[in-house]
């Protein structure tokens, strides 16, 4: 009796664990990622007004800024925190590529500037750039053979 | 309104990554790898750019903007100079991106200790 209401508790459980965090996990995502979109929009004006950038050029500084923010929320250890809560929400904006370069850098600074911050610069996110501009070379190739032969 | 548009466009790309980590149980390197190729087919398809305009920083702020704007850079010199401009272009646009993340890497790692 008392092994089958474990058990019976232990499934319920189970179900409850792994069906409940996906949907807050999304959630959280979402409303996460989705301000740090609208800040990102929020500096892009700042930099549309007071410099010359025009709506196209604005992402470079914009995205520079907020790697810059991410670098002193790193280094201060509070962007841990909000990882964590956020998922994928701070990890999919260009903060989490930030915080991949700059964690590992700080990381790895005991090794020395040599052989730890230049070696493991880019251990984490190596993989983005390599995919990216792998990625990028095929579908340009691609395109600009496409556009050559006149087919495009 | 423009704030609205890149609250929901950059939550949904961020939503899209968080279920590739929980639904299909992959490393949060596999997912920026993914969605930085997807934002590059994207562009190959001439798909990013409007929602570039849509969106604003909806669009450049999450990480596909990487992809698409190396393609890009790509594209546009290839335009200029053929073929070779594939190689030669592709950092042209996103160089910003990696070059602060280097600097205020080093920067960083100059400043703080690590911790814990």
């Amino acid at each position: 009796m008392l092994n089958t209401t474990k058990s019976d508790y232990k499934q319920l459980a189970s179900k409850y664990e792994t069906k409940r965090p996906i949907w807050e996990n999304c959630l959280r995502a979402f409303v996460v990622g989705g301000l740090v979109c609208a800040f990102g929009q929020l500096i892009s004006f700042f930099y549309m007004y007071f410099f010359d950038f025009t709506e196209e050029t604005v992402g470079d500084p914009t995205v520079a800024t907020i790697i810059f923010i991410t670098m002193i929320l790193t280094g201060f250890g509070v962007y841990d925190k909000i990882a964590q809560f956020s998922g994928a929400g701070t990890a999919v904006p260009v903060s989490g590529f930030g915080n991949a370069v700059i964690s590992a850098a700080i990381e790895h600074r005991s090794e020395g500037f040599v052989q730890g911050v230049g070696a493991n610069m880019f251990k984490l996110a190596g993989s983005v750039i390599l995919f990216g501009v792998f990625s990028a070379f095929v579908i340009a190739l691609i395109k600009t053979i496409l556009i050559q032969l006149g087919v495009i | 309104m423009v704030f609205l548009w890149a609250f929901l466009v950059g939550g949904t790309i961020c939503l899209i990554g968080q279920i590739i980590m929980d639904v299909f149980k992959k490393t949060p390197g596999f997912t920026l790898s993914f969605l930085v190729v997807a934002g590059a087919i994207l562009d190959g398809f001439g798909l990013y750019e409007p929602l570039v305009d849509f969106a604003g920083a909806g669009a450049t702020v999450p990480i596909t903007s990487f992809g698409n704007s190396l393609v890009h850079g790509a594209l546009q010199e290839a335009e200029r100079s053929g073929l070779i401009g594939v190689v030669t272009g592709m950092f042209e646009v996103t160089s910003s991106g990696i070059s602060a993340a280097i600097i205020f890497a080093m920067i960083g790692a100059l400043i703080f200790k690590p911790k814990g």
